[in-house]
């Protein structure tokens, strides 16, 4: 089994709508993409912490926040936390951009 | 540094041994932590079972510490685990499996027990107490299956059960022994107004009543009372009271009473054992309620950390029913004797009860039934053993009309810093005034969010306004005023001025002109400024799309899975034989999970996968439904003249000119119309937001109607000769409420705030803003769009939206 980390190119900036999440599926893991106002990207896995589950990518982007869209519960892009009264944790995903090119580590 | 940390081992995984453990920790005590619980569950809010059965909150919704808490915090936790034994000699606790922990001091927490009467056919299967998760499971599996039940026992726990299993349908019949409902906490006056409301909420009773034996086969079939007459029930709760758990304290040689008797530092008979909760018995007294538990925990959480306690000298305990729209509430001494100065207040028309008990003059007990907005106060008051004065009298009695504000957060000063204010959470006031101070909170939202307190049932939050009112002193009034979300002060009529006034034109201009604490907004406030924005500029707003609900952005409804449900539009409810066709092409192309038909007269196309919605659309070939928008949802007909023999009106034609008139439109909330072709009313106009009603000389109109959550008759707004007046009132309505409603506001709410006469006011004697209104309305209508085939055209939205990126 391959171990080591792995990075994908899944497009450039301009394939992100500003505050809109995108569904990208990589090595059989499936991650919702946000791009902030500020033109930043954040990964995370497409599945909401909240023990009902569901996905995450059509949530609501407030700068670097997701409101998810079947619970509202407050996400920190950043840190994959679920903010305060929630509790969880959603995995997050190392984003680089080199050359208008979007790559995600996995 | 230190020496090998000291090995804690917790038996029950309930509310009180784990409220003590969170002291602990919070106090940085450095132990090794074992906890051994018999339910399969990480601790859970028991006193929100009840809630669970009533249908308002799920399972996960009451747990209150869930697996990840065990395991951030390094806590051992053996769940479905009994222990059986503390072994003092060689100072280890061991369980039914075999597991034996070594342990330096042990926490006993086991709890308490439904208590089921020694009768003959006690153990008949279909009988069950009232007390943990797998109890609830099987009330809920009951009223599936069964119809009669019956509960034995009035008190708190009892009346709870029984309107849990009304809610689920069931024929209840609560049997007890004495005259009197609750009679451990209430008065005869109380209790009488109490089984008169929830004979209303459709509970029978049996009073007066001893039950000797339980009679059925394997089942139980029912109930035989004491004077020989029976009740059948197939399902019976017995809520008669609660049994401390002592097995496992007897087996181990520790001294037991009726509970686990412990001193005022909670310290059993063997050493370095403690005992918290409903299983103690401390100076002769077991408790039954949440408080005591915490403030227990919280004197010894202290003790174990070597932190300074006072005493744990008992608890003043209250009471509350958590039954909605019964709201009673009992504290300390409340049957009065020639000892007591009783002030008490019945009104039978506002159907409240109030009533204060007094010793000495100082406030010893209270019962408040009907309005409990005093609760908060008078349980302080009764704990402290206030001296009653003047100030007190007018403020828990009501006389004078001022007063208030300043007098409140007196008691709340004079009230003890390790004092619990949040039961269901253990917050103590201390733990609230360190939020508000250290983090500058001005609302109880954010103590909410930091501290747990008012997150669970809601009661203690009077009190904690009452902090935060008396740690900002002047800076309340004005800081803590609660706008349309926690990102302004501004209501939704000061946004909607300022809007005006400034000119300014899209949400992110609103957040920054307005000052929003939050730069970009929250989930609450960014689609309502999307909403107020279109409807005052429904020419040039852009649409803001990432500040719509997921929903209306993706024009489909999202299921708990992830995949979506199409519902076309079918005008007034019709459809041809070649549209059922196409949907039953596209709904196997595309394996549609169910097709189901709704409550508005339509097919809605259950389970198709994202990317799969534009195709599904196109195919389909039909206009949205918009069965995801605030905005009208359909109008159902009947037949109406063109078929039915009684029909005056051609109800069918109506209705789809209508829904095509209206349709697309953004409103504050969904809206519903309906359309009927005579007075029979088979479309159901009354509980629409606009429901009409044909006749043989014209329309009558109904609005403000609402058939869901709060259910809403509609009101007679006016009757009108022709098809064209009828279309003009139905636009100025449309209009007014599109200017003047919340965001999210129902007309059903809105007809109640506005009032109906006012309504009708502007728009039926007011024939000049009657006409402005319609040609506003039919201005906002020129610009909508299909929304289904403009994402169809739109390939970047449509991609980034609806595709999954597969590199």
């Amino acid at each position: 089994m391959n171990t080591t980390m792995q990075e994908y190119n899944v497009g450039s900036l301009e394939d992100f709508l500003p505050r809109i999440g995108r569904v990208v599926e990589l090595g059989g893991v499936q991650l919702a993409l946000f791009r902030t106002s500020e033109g930043t990207i954040y990964a995370l896995e497409n599945r909401s912490p909240h023990p009902k589950g569901g996905p995450l990518a059509e949530g609501m982007v407030s700068g670097c926040y997701l409101y998810d869209p079947l619970y509202d519960w407050k996400i920190d892009l950043r840190s994959g936390e679920v903010q305060a009264p929630d509790r969880g944790i959603v995995k997050t995903y190392p984003v680089t951009e080199t050359a208008g090119q979007i790559k995600v580590c996995l | 540094m230190t020496t090998k940390r000291e090995k804690l081992v917790l038996v029950g995984n309930g509310m009180a041994g784990i409220g003590t453990l969170e002291q602990i920790l919070k106090l940085g005590g450095a132990y090794d932590i074992t906890v051994f619980g018999s339910e399969p569950h990480p601790n859970y809010n028991r006193i929100m079972l009840s809630y669970v059965l009533e249908g308002s909150k799920t399972l996960e919704d009451i747990v209150l510490n869930d697996w990840s808490w065990y395991k951030d915090n390094r806590i051992t936790l053996y769940t479905g685990t009994t222990v059986t034994r503390i072994d003092a000699a060689s100072r280890q606790v061991i369980a039914d499996n075999g597991i034996a922990v070594p342990y330096d001091k042990v926490i006993l927490a086991t709890g308490s027990r439904s208590f089921i009467l020694p009768i003959p056919g006690s153990d008949k299967n279909g009988v069950i107490g009232f007390r943990d998760i797998a109890d609830c499971e099987a009330m809920l599996e009951a009223a599936g299956q069964y119809r009669k039940a019956a509960v034995i026992g009035g008190g708190l726990l009892g009346l709870e059960a029984a309107k849990g299993l009304v809610n689920l349908g069931m024929d209840v019949t609560v049997v007890h022994l004495m005259e009197d409902l609750m009679e451990r906490q209430l008065d005869r006056n109380a209790s009488a107004m109490l089984q008169a409301e929830l004979e209303r909420q459709g509970i029978k009773f049996a009073m007066g009543k001893q039950t000797v034996e339980l009679v059925g086969d394997e089942r139980v079939q029912g109930l035989r009372f004491s004077d020989g007459s029976e009740l059948a029930a197939d399902f019976v709760v017995m809520a008669v009271g609660i049994k401390p758990n002592v097995a496992l304290a007897q087996a181990s040689g520790i001294t037991v009473n009726r509970g686990i008797v412990v001193n005022d530092y909670m310290e059993t008979s063997m050493a370095d054992v403690f005992s918290v909760g409903e299983c103690t018995e401390h100076r002769g007294v077991c408790y039954g309620l949440v408080a005591p538990l915490f403030e227990q925990g919280a004197v010894l959480a202290k003790h174990l950390c070597g932190a300074a306690t006072l005493p744990y000298e008992g608890s003043v305990v209250s009471t509350k029913l958590k039954i909605s729209g019964v709201d009673v509430f009992s504290a300390g001494e409340f049957i009065e004797t020639p000892e007591h100065v009783v002030i008490a207040a019945k009104d039978e028309w506002k159907k409240t009860y109030k009533k204060v008990l007094l010793r000495n003059n100082a406030i010893v007990g209270a019962v408040l039934y009907g309005d409990i907005t005093e609760s908060a106060s008078l349980q302080k008051l009764v704990k402290q053993g206030a001296e009653m004065t003047e100030e007190i009298y007018a403020e828990v009695m009501g006389a004078g009309c001022c007063g208030g504000g300043t007098k409140k957060s007196a008691s709340v000063e004079a009230m003890a810093d390790e004092e619990i204010v949040c039961g269901c959470n253990g917050v103590t006031k201390k733990a609230i005034v360190d939020a508000v101070t250290e983090n500058g909170f001005t609302t109880v939202d954010e103590i909410k969010a930091c501290t747990g307190a008012t997150r669970s049932c809601g009661g203690c939050k009077p009190v904690v306004e009452q902090i935060l009112q008396y740690v900002l002193g002047d800076g309340f009034r004005e800081s803590a005023k609660q706008g349309i979300c926690g990102c302004t002060p501004l209501s939704r009529d000061e946004i909607v001025a300022e809007i005006k006034a400034k000119g300014l034109r899209s949400g992110k201009e609103v957040m920054n002109v307005l000052g929003w604490r939050q730069e970009e907004g929250c989930s609450k406030c960014r689609p309502a400024l999307n909403y107020y924005l279109g409807m005052l500029y429904p020419d040039t707003h852009e649409e803001e799309s990432e500040s719509r609900f997921v929903n209306e952005r993706m024009n489909a409804n999202i299921q708990k899975d992830g995949t979506f449900t199409v519902v076309p539009r079918m005008y007034g409810g019709v459809t041809t034989p070649e549209d059922l066709k196409k949907i039953a092409d596209v709904s196997l192309k595309y394996n549609v999970k169910v097709v189901k038909v709704t409550g508005g007269q339509r097919l809605d196309l259950i389970g198709v996968k994202r990317e799969d919605l534009p195709k599904v659309w196109e195919e389909l070939d039909m206009p949205s439904g918009y069965a995801y928008a605030k905005s009208l949802r359909t109008v159902k007909t009947c037949v109406g003249s063109q078929f039915c023999r009684f029909g005056t009106q051609d109800s069918m034609s109506m209705g789809a000119l209508l829904e095509r008139k209206y349709e697309r439109l953004d409103m504050p909330a969904k809206f519903k119309m309906a359309v009927n072709g005579c007075p029979r009313n088979c479309a159901e106009a009354c509980t629409k937001d606009i429901g009409i009603v044909g006749n043989d000389g014209g329309w009558e109109i109904f609005i403000g109607g609402n058939g869901g959550i709060k259910a809403r008759l509609a009101d007679s707004f006016c009757k009108v000769k022709t098809d064209e007046e009828l279309v003009e009132i139905c636009s100025a309505v449309i209009q007014y409420y599109r200017e003047t409603g919340k965001y999210l506001e129902r007309t059903s709410e809105w007809v109640e705030r506005m009032g109906l006469a006012h309504i009708q006011d502007v728009i039926l004697n007011d024939e000049d803003n009657r006409k402005q209104l319609a040609a506003r309305i039919d201005f906002a209508l020129a610009q909508v769009t299909e929304p289904w085939q403009a994402m169809l055209k739109n390939e970047k939205a449509r991609n980034a939206l609806f595709e999954t990126v597969k590199p």
